[in-house]
């Protein structure tokens, strides 16, 4: 590793530490019991069993929809429908597993049909992009109140349970994802969710469709110039984004945390997911770290929320800030030129010596 | 007065963010009234020092004596506060804008909230008057040739107090007349006390005008001397190093019996409709170096991209190899062993946040040795890019590190490695040398008369005469989208006619040889 990789490392511990620095003033200005919340907030999801299984619960929406970003930031699609397709995607997990009772056969044909419609959910801005140059950040935004207001139609009129209020009829116990460790609800998800960010990297480092997604996004011309096709590109990287964020919808769905579809606002794990890339530098592979720090980060806030006089909104603050001092090229530009100088000198009196 | 120092610049050494070390050790001293030149190659760091001295790069070390008092300069602002003025290559000028309101912009005398435009001509008429300008101020900028823009950078320099004038580059838009006149200013400037700093690489006018010359080779000050007692040769000797000689051994020709490019009646429209290649027609064998000559902006980047399929958009027809590429894609032309060197290595030859290695292989990466149906076949991706950073002489850390963070000279390496590893039967080679140290440019030249000895035809464009004339086998020159001139030995062109053809003072209607029928 050199310094400029280290120093990349080493600002985004430090944005991260600054952030809840800046965040512990805060608690210490509006709390009255600023020490308590503090240690609720840090140490609070390490309390329990449950606690804990809350954290690795609320990383797996985020592992999916952050490595569905990942893909299609790397070739500088900057597709924001990850969000949409993470609803459709369990939209239509909730349809498939409401009318299917088979074992194993169940789960797989819903998952499969949510990663489906979350890729052609999201190819619609690329489709666009590809044949009226329509700048793919807009249209995706906006794109995603079709997915919400889509969802809500279908609640209310084609799988709404009459009997329930804003919820549909209940998925089937066969289709289901199992629970992995008594006492929590962490379930199989999990397992799917590393696997695809495994997968995910492989694909952006190691294949050859990955290697023409990272060079169109580094350089548009230099990728055209050396022969690869822009379109494949921009295509397959929004399918591919999307396929992964309906995935992640419909493992949401088959949790155990739903008995019924009952979505009626976006989650904002489409979102998260900008954190999420922007924390792993656009690799898939760190995705799951990330998305463990974010989630460690809100189940500590609910429990100094529920224990505590400071309100959740403290841990928006958080995030944001270390979002901005993550993103600020210049944050601590003077100390990497240091570095960089430093290497520069070094290498120069190698060269002498020689 | 006479011989004092105003400015010491003492082993300033600079480093950019990308690592590139610009200013190793240089050293400068300016006495008061001389005009100074800063000699150097492209690359050596003249600009960069410059950029230290006038506040827009600070320094990592070393120090600036002005007037014998140690000084950091924070910004151009501050550069001026202090009596230092540049006059960029660029003109800085608003082009909407009077000769006086360019003049007096930021500095503006005013009454109440507003510009006291009368005042403000006066007191441009003043010090045009005071150095003796002719310059008529109330003309707008966009409306006065080229001398007198330069002129009127000049002066704003001046109205704010340059004590220290620094000019970049400044006859290099300049005509033989104006550059007289430019001169006899300079010298005029001289007498009244003021201190310039004259870059140049143009070794005789450094001779004709200035005192004394410091000389600057990569990044390091080989040393200050007075122009009177060294010879342009010694000067010249400093700046590269070495005797580089500027003349290839080139071996006899052997043309390929096939005619590997074919192009006829070729006609490109740039994005905003203006014909750039008009009716374009020639043909070139393998074995084959065809130098197209031209000042820059006549069609030559057109008439590449139609070649390479960057552009699809043209009337008349291309054939490589016998086969017309009016619907291939840029992969198609590629793989048909057609390589490419960018005219701009940073936009379109490289992507400067991946490493040496994803660089090397995108334009084949696709090929069995390096891939299979889905994945890269990375061990051997890996060797390969270790082979050709030790056969292209890529002066770098490892394969791994960012292509951004290498000198111009190695990114170019590293494009021309790429390029040259594909066994190519068709080179296109724009501007390959533009802008690179002197042993680069010379390694790139060497294997470009390689490829020719093998049987390759070689496309060169260049802006560089020495290296058109030292290579080309056959010559022509473009203006305004067609072809001026056509020689069918470079070797019997004098650069004379070769100037006139470029201007377009001499057109040839019939041009002999260009098409083998």
């Amino acid at each position: 590793m050199n310094n400029a990789k280290r120093f990349n490392a080493l600002r985004t511990v430090l944005s991260v530490l600054i952030a809840l620095a800046i965040s512990f003033v805060i608690i210490f200005m509006v709390s009255e019991q600023p020490v308590e919340a503090i240690k609720y907030l840090l140490v609070g999801p390490l309390t329990s069993k449950r606690n804990m299984g809350n954290v690795i619960e609320s990383m797996i929406p985020l592992i999916f929809t952050g490595t569905g970003v990942c893909i299609m930031f790397s070739a500088n699609q900057i597709n924001l429908s990850g969000e949409g397709a993470f609803h459709v995607g369990g939209l239509i997990a909730s349809c498939v597993a409401i009318n299917m009772s088979a074992r194993v056969v169940s789960p797989i044909a819903a998952l499969f049909c949510a990663g489906i419609v979350g890729a052609v959910f999201t190819a619609i801005p690329a489709v666009m992009k590809i044949t009226t140059t329509a700048d793919e950040m807009v249209s995706s935004l906006m794109i995603n109140y079709l997915a919400l207001y889509f969802g809500n139609y279908m609640l209310n009129n084609v799988i709404g349970d009459p009997k329930a209020s804003a919820a549909s009829y209940k998925l089937t116990e066969a289709s289901k994802l199992p629970v992995l460790f008594d006492g929590t609800r962490v379930h199989f998800g999990i397992i799917i969710a590393i696997a695809v960010a495994i997968l995910g990297y492989i694909f952006l480092y190691r294949t050859k469709i990955g290697y023409e997604l990272r060079l169109t996004g580094e350089n548009e011309e230099f990728a055209k110039y050396s022969g690869i096709s822009i379109v494949k590109v921009i295509l397959i990287s929004q399918l591919l984004g999307g396929f992964v964020a309906g995935l992640g919808g419909g493992v949401e769905m088959l949790s155990p945390i739903y008995a019924r579809f009952t979505w009626t606002s976006l989650l904002g794990y489409g979102w998260d997911a900008i954190i999420i890339c922007t924390l792993s530098k656009k690799n898939p592979l760190y995705t799951p770290f990330a998305a463990l720090f974010l989630a460690y980060l809100r189940t500590g806030a609910s429990i100094m929320a529920r224990r505590t006089d400071v309100t959740l909104e403290i841990v928006q603050i958080t995030q944001g800030i270390i979002i901005l001092l993550v993103v600020a090229e210049q944050f601590l530009s003077r100390y990497k030129h240091k570095l960089i100088a430093k290497e520069a000198k070094a290498a120069l009196k190698e060269e002498e010596a020689a | 007065m006479e011989n004092q120092a105003v400015l010491q610049m003492n082993h300033i050494m600079k480093i950019y963010g990308n690592g590139v070390v610009a200013n190793e050790d240089v050293s400068l001293e300016l006495r008061k009234g001389e005009i100074h030149a800063l000699l150097g190659e492209n690359g050596a760091g003249k600009s960069t020092l410059m950029k230290v001295l006038f506040g827009i790069e600070s320094p990592d070390q070393g120090e600036l004596i002005l007037n014998g008092a140690p000084v950091t300069i924070k910004s151009p602002q501050d550069a001026i506060s202090k009596g230092i003025g540049m006059v960029h290559q660029h003109f800085m000028l608003v082009p909407s804008l009077s000769v006086a309101e360019n003049i007096i912009l930021g500095v503006a005398p005013r009454r109440g909230i507003f510009i006291d435009m009368d005042k403000a001509v006066e007191s441009a008429q003043n010090i045009a008057k005071e150095y003796n300008f002719d310059i008529n101020v109330k003309d707008k900028v966009e409306e006065i040739p080229v001398g007198i823009k330069q002129k009127v950078e000049i002066l704003k320099a001046l109205y704010r107090g340059a004590e220290i004038l620094i000019l970049d580059e400044p006859t290099a838009v300049l005509t033989p007349q104006e550059t007289d006149e430019l001169f006899i200013q300079l010298m005029k400037l001289r007498e009244k006390g003021h201190t310039i700093i004259f870059i140049s690489h143009k070794l005789d006018e450094i001779k004709k005008i200035c005192d004394r010359a410091t000389i600057m080779r990569s990044g390091r000050s080989m040393g200050t001397y007075e122009v009177a007692d060294i010879t342009t040769q010694e000067m010249s000797k400093l700046m590269v190093g070495r005797e580089v000689s500027l003349t290839f051994e080139k071996n006899d020709q052997q043309l390929t019996e096939q005619v590997l490019l074919k192009v006829r009646n070729l006609t490109v429209n740039n994005s905003q409709g203006v014909l750039k290649v008009d009716d374009l027609s020639f043909d070139i064998k393998g074995g084959e170096i065809l130098g197209i000559a031209g000042v820059e902006g006549n069609g030559q980047t057109e008439l590449i991209d139609a070649l390479t399929g960057l552009n699809k958009k043209y009337k008349g027809i291309i054939e490589i190899k016998g086969k017309d590429i009016a619907h291939s894609s840029i992969s198609d032309i590629r793989s048909m062993n057609l390589s490419h060197i960018p005219e701009d290595r940073m936009t379109s030859g490289c992507a400067k946040n991946l490493s040496i290695q994803e660089n090397l292989f995108s334009n084949q990466y696709k090929k069995h040795r390096y891939s299979g149906k889905l994945m890269l076949k990375r061990k051997a991706i890996e060797k390969r890019s270790d082979e050709l950073i030790q056969e292209f002489l890529i002066k770098c850390r490892s394969r791994k590190q960012n292509v951004g963070m290498l000198s111009g000279g190695n990114i170019q390496k590293v494009i021309v490695a790429r390029e040259f590893s594909t066994c190519p039967d068709i080179i296109i080679a724009n501007q390959p040398t533009r802008g690179i140290d002197v042993g680069a440019a010379a390694f790139i030249r060497q294997r470009l008369l390689e490829f020719r000895d093998a049987g390759c035809a070689v496309i060169l464009v260049s802006a560089d005469l020495t290296e058109i004339f030292s290579l080309s086998d056959r010559l022509a020159v473009m203006y305004k989208g067609k072809f001026a001139g056509f020689f069918n030995d470079a070797a019997h062109v004098t650069e004379d006619e070769l100037g006139q053809h470029m201007l377009g003072i001499k057109r040839d209607e019939v041009l002999e040889g260009v098409l083998y029928e």
